[in-house]
C-alpha cells in the first residue's frame, strides 16, 4: 500500500461534553485517491472532513496530513491549510469583493504573489470551471451553480495537493448539479486527491475510489462504489441505500 | 368528441382613466382634498402655516435689525431679531478666547484640518500617500494653534476656543477613537479570556457614567495621581476622556456589525491560510463595518455635539464661547437667542454634511449587493 497522505487513528472528538461525534475513527486516504464520504444527517461525516483541515478540532487520536501532525500549534495548521482546499455547501463567497478578487487574495496575502501573476492565476482556474466571463461580477450577481465554480476555483488557486468538498451541490437547484458535478469529475480525472461528502450517488459511482459510510460518529463500511452499491455488507448501509436510491 | 368551438377576438379599445391620476393638480386633490375632513385639514394647516411662516418672516427678516447697534436692537426687541449680535460677537462666538490679533492662525489651522478630512472621506484620495498628508497636516495644525516656534507668539491651550475647539475636539476624537472601538470590539469576541473580559468592563465601566463626569474626572481628578506639573495640559487629558467615552459607545456599534457576519466567511478565510489579522482587515471588518456605517455616523455626529459638554471644564468651545461672549454684557445678553440661532447654524451644516457623506458611503458599499 502506497503511504498515505491523510491519515486518522484512533481519532475521537466530542461536542461538548456528551456528544460525542467522531468515535475511534481510524482513515487512511492514499495520494491521488477520490473519496465519497455519505451517511445519514448527524452522522459526524461533515465533522471528519473538516477536521482535516482543523477547521475543526480532535480531542484524542492522531491527525496526520501530508507528513503534518495536527495539533494547536499553529504552524503545523498554517501547513496544513497551504495543501489543503475546501468547498462548503454555503459557497462561502465574499459577497464584498468581486469574483477575482475572491480568487487573488490568498496568492497575493499568504503567497505574497505579485498581483499580476495571482490575477493570471485566477484566470486560468475560472477557465477551468468555464466562468471566466464572470471575473468582474460580485458573487451575489451569480446564480448559485456559478457561485459554487467560483468557490472551486478560489480553492484550486492555492494548488493544493487536497480537496475537500463538504456537500458542495447540496443548497443548490436541481439544474445547477449538474454543472457543479461535471467540474468536479473533471477535477477528479486531473488527479487531486479528493475527499467529498455528498449524497450524489451518481457522482460517486462515476469518479469515486472507494465510498465511505457513517453513521452515528462511526465510519461503518468502507468500499469500491461498485461493492458498496451493489453489495452493501452493513445492515445500516442497506437501509441508508434503500432511502436514498428508493424514490 | 364534442365539436370544435372557435371564438373570435373582440378586442375593447382602450379609453382614459375616469379620474385624472397624474401631475400636480391630481396629486393635491388625491392627497389634500379627497374627502370634506381631508380638506378642512388641509385648509387649517394652510391657515397656521401661513400665519407661522408670516410671523417667522416678520421677526426675523422684515422687523430684524442687522447692525450690530444694541440702542435699535432693544426698540424692536419682541417684534424682530436682533442679527447685530452676530455681527458684533462674531469673533468672540467663532474663536472664543484666542487673541484677535492672532486669529487667522485657528481660521488656517481649522480649514487646514477640514480639509484634510474632506480629502480623506473622498475615494479619489484613498492612497498610500495620504497617511503622509496626515503626518505633515497634524503638527502644522498645532504648530499653527499653539506657536512657540516659527516666530509665532505661543497662546496657551487654556485660550483655545469657539469653532475651531469643536472642530478640534470633534475630528482628532472621532479619528483616535475608531481604531480603539475596532480593537474594543475585536477584543469582546477574542478567544483569550483576559482580552475578552479586559474589553467587558473598559466598555461596561464607561458606558455606566455620563460624558460630563468622564471630563471631569479627567480635569480634575487625574492630576491628583501625577506629581504637580507633570500632568498632561488640560486640553489633552479632555481629548483623552472623549475619545475614550466614544470609542465604547462605537465599539459596541462595531460588535453588532460583526455579529452580523456568517461563520462560514472566517471558515473560508481559515481554509485559505489566512492569518487572524488578515482575516479581520479583508474579510471581517469591510462587511461588518458596511453593515453599520449609519450607526457609526450617528455615534460621529453625537460625539460632534457632545464636545460642548467641554465647557464644564472650563474649555470654551462654540457654546462655551457664546455664552462667554454675552454673559459678561448686559447691552448683548438679551439677545443670546439670535446668537443662539447662529451657532445652531454652524452645527447643522457640520451634522447634515456628515449625515450625507453617511448617504453616500451606503449607496458605495450597495454596489457590491446588487443582484
Amino acid at each position: 500500500m502506497n503511504e498515505s497522505i491523510i491519515s486518522f487513528k484512533k481519532v475521537n472528538k466530542w461536542y461538548g461534553n456528551s456528544f460525542h461525534v467522531l468515535r475511534d475513527i481510524d482513515l487512511d486516504v492514499r495520494a491521488g485517491e477520490r473519496i465519497v464520504v455519505c451517511g445519514p444527517s448527524g452522522s459526524g461525516k461533515s465533522t471528519l472532513i473538516r477536521c482535516v483541515n482543523r477547521l475543526e478540532e480532535h480531542q484524542e487520536g492522531v491527525i496526520r496530513v501530508d507528513g503534518v501532525e495536527l495539533s494547536d500549534d499553529s504552524k503545523a495548521i498554517e501547513l496544513v491549510r497551504k495543501q489543503v482546499g475546501m468547498v462548503f455547501q454555503q459557497f462561502n463567497l465574499f459577497p464584498h469583493l468581486t469574483v477575482l478578487e475572491n480568487l487573488t487574495l490568498a496568492p497575493t496575502w499568504v503567497m505574497k504573489m505579485p498581483k499580476a501573476e495571482a490575477e493570471e492565476r485566477a484566470m486560468q482556474q475560472l477557465k477551468r470551471v468555464r466562468i471566466a466571463e464572470q471575473a468582474g461580477k460580485y458573487p451575489l450577481q451569480l446564480s448559485g451553480g456559478q457561485q459554487q465554480r467560483v468557490a472551486i476555483a478560489r480553492a484550486l488557486c492555492l494548488k493544493p495537493k487536497i480537496m475537500l468538498f463538504d456537500e458542495p451541490t447540496s443548497a443548490l437547484d436541481p439544474e445547477m448539479i449538474k454543472e457543479v458535478l461535471d467540474v468536479m469529475t473533471e477535477l477528479a480525472q486531473q488527479g487531486i486527491t479528493m475527499l467529498c461528502v455528498t449524497h450524489e450517488m451518481g457522482f460517486a459511482k462515476a469518479v469515486a475510489d472507494r465510498v465511505i459510510f457513517m453513521d452515528q460518529g462511526q465510519i461503518v463500511e468502507q468500499n469500491s462504489p461498485s461493492e458498496f452499491f451493489n453489495n452493501p455488507r452493513n445492515e445500516r448501509s442497506r437501509d441508508f441505500l434503500s432511502k436514498i436510491l428508493g424514490h | 368528441m364534442s365539436a370544435i368551438v372557435s371564438e373570435i377576438f373582440q378586442p375593447i379599445p382602450p379609453r382614459l382613466a375616469p379620474v385624472k391620476t397624474e401631475g400636480t393638480l391630481a396629486w393635491i386633490r388625491l392627497n389634500l382634498f379627497s374627502n370634506v375632513w381631508s380638506s378642512a385639514a388641509t385648509l387649517i394647516a394652510l391657515v397656521l402655516i401661513t400665519y407661522g411662516a408670516n410671523r417667522l418672516l416678520s421677526w426675523g427678516l422684515l422687523n430684524a435689525v442687522f447692525v450690530p447697534d444694541a440702542n435699535q436692537c432693544q426698540v424692536v426687541r419682541g417684534n424682530g431679531a436682533c442679527w447685530g449680535v452676530v455681527s458684533e460677537k462674531f469673533n468672540f462666538i467663532v474663536f472664543g478666547r484666542y487673541p484677535v490679533s492672532e486669529q487667522w492662525r485657528p481660521f488656517a489651522a481649522t480649514a487646514l484640518l477640514i480639509a484634510l478630512l474632506v480629502a480623506s472621506c473622498t475615494r479619489a484620495f484613498w492612497k498610500r500617500w495620504l497617511i503622509g498628508v496626515w503626518a505633515v497636516v497634524v503638527p502644522a495644525y498645532f504648530v499653527l494653534m499653539r506657536g512657540g516656534i516659527l516666530g509665532l507668539p505661543e497662546v496657551p491651550t487654556d485660550l483655545w476656543g469657539g469653532l475651531p475647539l469643536t472642530v478640534m475636539l470633534a475630528a482628532f476624537g472621532i479619528v483616535l477613537a475608531f481604531p480603539i472601538a475596532l480593537l474594543v470590539a475585536l477584543g469582546r469576541r477574542s478567544k483569550l479570556p483576559a482580552i475578552r473580559s479586559l474589553c467587558v468592563v473598559y466598555v461596561e465601566l464607561i458606558r455606566g457614567v455620563p460624558l460630563i463626569s468622564v471630563l471631569f474626572m479627567a480635569s480634575f481628578m487625574f492630576p491628583l495621581f501625577l506629581p504637580a506639573n507633570k500632568s498632561p495640559d488640560v486640553l489633552v487629558r479632555v481629548l483623552a476622556g472623549i475619545t475614550l467615552f466614544s470609542a465604547a459607545y462605537l465599539a459596541e456599534v462595531v460588535r453588532g456589525g460583526l455579529q452580523a457576519i456568517a461563520k462560514g466567511q472566517v471558515e473560508a478565510a481559515d481554509t485559505l491560510g489566512l492569518s487572524y489579522w488578515q482575516t479581520q482587515r479583508k474579510i471581517v471588518l469591510p462587511q461588518a463595518l458596511t453593515l453599520v456605517v449609519p450607526s457609526i455616523v450617528n455615534n460621529f455626529i453625537g460625539i460632534f455635539k457632545d464636545t460642548s459638554l467641554v465647557t464644564i471644564v472650563s474649555l470654551y468651545e462654540l457654546t462655551g464661547a457664546l455664552e462667554l461672549a454675552l454673559n459678561s454684557d448686559a447691552h448683548w445678553r438679551p439677545f443670546k437667542l439670535e446668537a443662539y440661532l447662529f451657532i445652531v447654524l454652524i452645527y447643522f451644516i457640520f451634522c447634515f454634511s456628515m449625515s450625507r457623506y453617511s448617504l453616500w458611503i451606503e449607496k458605495q458599499v450597495k454596489r457590491s449587493k446588487v443582484r
